[in-house]
């Protein structure tokens, strides 16, 4: 076997932690040598080069903890990669983690990693008890918070930049040349007398080499790659029906199963009576399940179908029973005893209120289902001696640690293979459908079992998007806003995610507040304090988490302020911007849009928002027209800022998915609750944005900030609350509730 | 019941319940995976094939309503290496993001220029409304039509 040694003396792990949620970004210093987590994996002749590169006869791949849910993760790693590599990135292999993810994943967390402080992060306050959490996660393999991007930067360039200087060594070495002689292009190394040699041939001989150290980074003015339109990897199959996702997961000998769950989510079943069920052609086998019954058939629709003829008796679920309920008990959440943080305090709200009338407004936002459009399926094969596990995931360390607990083998013994997934906004940090999917493979050892959950079972039993509701009292001044004290309560999403994988996340929960502490604007008296309520529905992190509602909260509370003053919306947020890059993300789509006010022409109006999430400020213009047979959403203008677009095609197409998310989400999506049962089942009544409804998007990136940051989330929480300043200055009405087809019509 | 049906130009015969939907048949007896499972309810259009020449959704159409027929599924249309001009229309324009429901949405677009070659942004909603995207892939989806209905006129 060829000898591999440690990478480096001093490996930066640079970038944010995923937490599930993004909770806390920072960067990670491994400041000790750490052993190579692939080394275990490697056959003779194979060389991994770090942690992120292996290189064997086949060529290079990739290996990436990163889940690849339609973001283009995978795409854009291999292009970070490619750049200082010096291949075509069409010819990188993508492999999502070696084949043992405990060894990737234990490698990490047995470092005992420090924290540094980030140079002006987001989340300056990471508190002693998070920071315990973030140890703990710190092991864990998730995709979240639009960290691939920040998290790759720089570490896959130098990945890439440490293999390409020890294969140049290797060549040159072998063919007795001086290293400086020779030079890489296109996945060979070119020797003095132009004699190409593919870096494949030189797997062996890398494999019994130190990696070159230290390897400076190309200037941005050499790379042929980063931020240049370029083809996206997946592109080719994904429009030819040749791209496999889980669903697509086909075994020798497997069977397929569909559950039924309580619909009342928490509550059990207390027996059923399969005997119908069982009789029915192609059925194997109707089982108990944690929290209802699976069925087990020769292919998936007769499966559903014996799920049908199954007589359950469902125990009471512990959700409160109608929505009205739930609004209540946000509304209790306002109290001292469930305040969580006030992280942002600026000037002296309570002088200032005492000297004025003081303008009060409530504003809400309801549960969301994630939705995907390919719904959560699994396949799992156990014995008594191994489990392997094939799933589209965000979380595979989890589920790797979940399998083996119910199975009651050791997590070396669980193999997962993460795989390309038909979506997910977060659905797929949740992993439910891998533990009953293995509850029901226990039952028939070494066969694989595909489990595929009827859409309404993904839909009604999702952990959904928080709901919250936000409290104003504010005040205006000589025309401009003055002071804005905002109260936001929803239940806890860290608490509920992390809680069903049996982690504590002490200290504040700063989703509760996130997108609103953090506005970028010097309101002379600004607050926010975040409440954390109690006895609602469990719920997950979906598509841009906290700020998803606190976004909207924020910006129609500075609107209702704005208004009041007789301010123009977006000259007030440019007077009060207290940074630069939220200037410019303001006065870029001032100027996109040749903003001359709210009100472009009769039955026009306009709206704008700025949000800063995951690191990236984002500013939106939208522009609708009042038709009179409803509200036309006809243009929207998008700048974020976001240091580095590192591909500008898969940029507007995440920022335009972004913004199209936001806002059919805001028009006519909500999870409602009767009975304790989530009533929306199916997309009919969890509907979105659809073809005839999409706007002009016009999207802008700016690179001017020293960070770089992903864009998966940040287009999606200024969507909403623009909208709503379009309508109101279409209308006149101010919308202060999503989702908005509950008060106006929509074309 | 027995049922014979041609796919992508191939025969199968298969002895399955009457009412079972095309779909499955598609997905799991056939193993042809192109057409996806989204909503089983006619919601959502990803797995939408063509029967017999007519768009329909795969989850709605019955196999003894299928017997007989002539159904060509994404795989049927090209290959990557030979991509269908819509196919090549899409993948220039870079549409996809999770991509789960491109395949439905290609052969929906591939009735629609069949029926109206040079569709203007009206017809492009009416005949693509029922294909929902989650990613929000329209902007993308809308030019990449124009621009195959350009390609399919000019040969």
């Amino acid at each position: 076997m060829g000898r591999t040694r440690t990478i480096t003396r001093r490996t930066l792990l640079i970038g944010s932690v995923a937490v599930a949620g993004g909770a806390v970004f920072g960067v990670w210093s491994v400041r000790r040598p750490h052993p190579n987590p692939l080394k275990p994996g490697l056959g003779p002749d194979e060389a991994a080069l770090t942690p992120y590169v292996r290189l064997d006869a086949a060529g290079v791949t990739l290996i990436t903890p990163r889940a690849d849910v339609g973001q283009g993760a995978w795409h854009v790693q291999a292009l970070l990669l490619a750049e200082e590599l010096d291949v075509d990135p069409g010819a990188v292999r993508v492999d999502p983690g070696p084949p043992a993810p405990a060894y990737w994943n234990t490698a990490l967390a047995a470092e005992g990693a420090e924290f540094t402080a980030p140079g002006g992060g987001v989340m300056q306050d990471a508190t002693e008890g998070a920071l315990g959490a973030m140890m703990k996660l710190m092991g864990m393999q998730i995709t979240g918070g639009s960290t691939t991007v920040p998290d790759g930067y720089v570490k896959l360039r130098a990945a890439g930049a440490s293999a390409r200087e020890t294969l140049k060594r290797a060549a040159a070495e072998r063919a007795g040349v001086d290293v400086a002689q020779v030079e890489t292009r296109a996945g060979h190394v070119v020797l003095p007398d132009g004699a190409r040699v593919p870096y494949a041939e030189l797997a062996a001989l890398v494999a019994g080499m130190e990696p070159v150290q230290d390897v400076p980074l190309r200037e941005p003015s050499q790379w042929r790659l980063i931020g240049k339109p370029g083809p996206r990897l997946d592109m080719v199959a994904k429009c030819t029906g040749t791209q496999g996702y889980g669903i697509d997961v086909d075994l020798p000998g497997m069977v397929h199963a569909a559950v039924r769950l309580n619909p009342a989510q928490g509550g059990g079943a207390d027996g059923f009576d399969a005997s119908v069920a069982e009789a029915m052609p192609g059925v194997r086998a109707v089982v108990p399940i944690t929290g209802g019954v699976a069925a087990v058939a020769d292919n998936t629709w007769r499966a559903f179908r014996a799920l049908d003829a199954v007589d359950v008796r469902w125990g009471r679920g512990p959700l409160p029973e109608r929505m009205d309920d739930h609004w209540a008990a946000l509304s209790a959440g306002f109290d001292g005893d469930n305040r969580d943080s006030r992280k942002r305090d600026d000037g002296d709200v309570e002088a200032a209120l005492a000297g004025g009338e003081v303008i009060e407004a409530e504003y809400r936002a309801p549960y969301l289902a994630h939705a995907p459009l390919e719904p959560l399926n699994a396949v799992v094969r156990v014995d008594d001696k191994a489990a392997e596990v094939w799933t589209g995931t965000q979380v595979p360390r989890f589920v790797q640690k979940n399998v083996a607990r119910i199975a009651g083998l050791p997590d070396k013994a669980v193999t997962v293979h993460a795989l390309m997934s038909g979506g997910s906004f977060g659905h797929r940090l949740e992993d439910d459908v891998v533990r009953h999917a293995t509850e029901i493979a226990l039952r028939m050892p070494g066969v694989p079992v595909k489990l595929t959950y009827p859409r309404e079972e993904d839909m009604r039993r999702d952990y959904p998007r928080q709901i919250a509701m936000a409290r104003l009292r504010g005040r205006v001044a000589g025309g401009h806003v003055d002071t804005l004290d905002l109260s936001i309560a929803m239940p806890s999403v860290m608490a509920s995610q992390m809680g069903r994988q049996g982690l504590p996340v002490p200290g504040p929960d700063s989703q509760i507040v996130a997108g609103a502490w953090n506005a970028p604007f010097a309101i002379p008296n600004h607050r926010v304090t975040g409440y954390r309520a109690q006895g609602l529905a469990p719920v997950s992190s979906w598509r841009s988490v906290g700020a998803s509602s606190n976004g909207f909260f924020w910006n129609a509370a500075f609107d209702d302020l704005a208004e009041a003053a007789g301010a123009d919306p977006l000259a007030e947020r440019l007077r009060l911007a207290a940074d630069r890059r939220a200037r410019a993300v303001l006065e870029a789509v001032a100027e996109m849009s040749d903003w001359q006010g709210a009100r472009p022409g009769p039955g026009r109006g306009r709206g704008v928002a700025l949000v800063e999430s995951f690191g990236v400020p984002c500013a939106e213009v939208v522009e609708v027209r009042d038709t009179g047979a409803g509200i036309a959403i006809e243009r929207v203008w998008v700048a974020a800022e976001v240091g580095r677009v590192i591909d500008p095609v898969n940029f507007e197409n995440q920022v335009q998915g972004g913004v199209i998310w936001g806002l059919g989400h805001a028009m006519n999506c909500e999870i409602t609750y009767e009975d304790g049962i989530a009533e929306p089942d199916n997309f009919h009544a969890h509907d979105g944005m659809r073809m005839w409804q999409m706007p002009v998007i016009e999207v802008r990136g700016l690179e001017t900030g020293d960070r770089v940051n992903g864009i998966g989330e940040p287009p999606v929480p200024p969507a909403a609350p623009a909208l709503a300043g379009a309508i109101f200055a279409a209308t006149g009405q101010r919308l202060r509730e999503m989702p908005f087809a509950r008060f106006v019509d929509f074309v | 019941m027995a049922i014979g049906i041609i796919v992508n130009g191939v025969t199968h015969e298969a002895e399955v319940e009457a009412d079972m939907p095309l779909l499955w048949l598609l997905r799991d007896s056939l193993g042809i995976h192109g057409p996806k499972y989204g909503c089983g309810a006619g919601l959502c259009g990803a797995c939408t094939v063509h029967l017999d020449g007519e768009a329909v959704r795969a989850c709605q159409v019955t196999v003894a309503e299928a017997d007989g027929g002539e159904v060509v599924t994404i795989e049927g249309l090209g290959t990557p290496a030979s991509p269908h001009p819509v196919q090549a229309a899409w993948i220039d324009h870079q549409v996809a993001q999770c991509g789960y429901c491109q395949s439905g949405q290609i052969m929906q677009a591939v009735w629609l220029l069949a029926n109206t070659p040079d569709p203007d942004d009206d017809a492009i909603d009416a005949a693509m409304g029922g294909n929902l995207c989650r990613c929000g892939t329209y902007t993308r989806i809308r030019a990449a039509i124009h621009d195959a209905a350009r390609r399919l006129r000019e040969g």
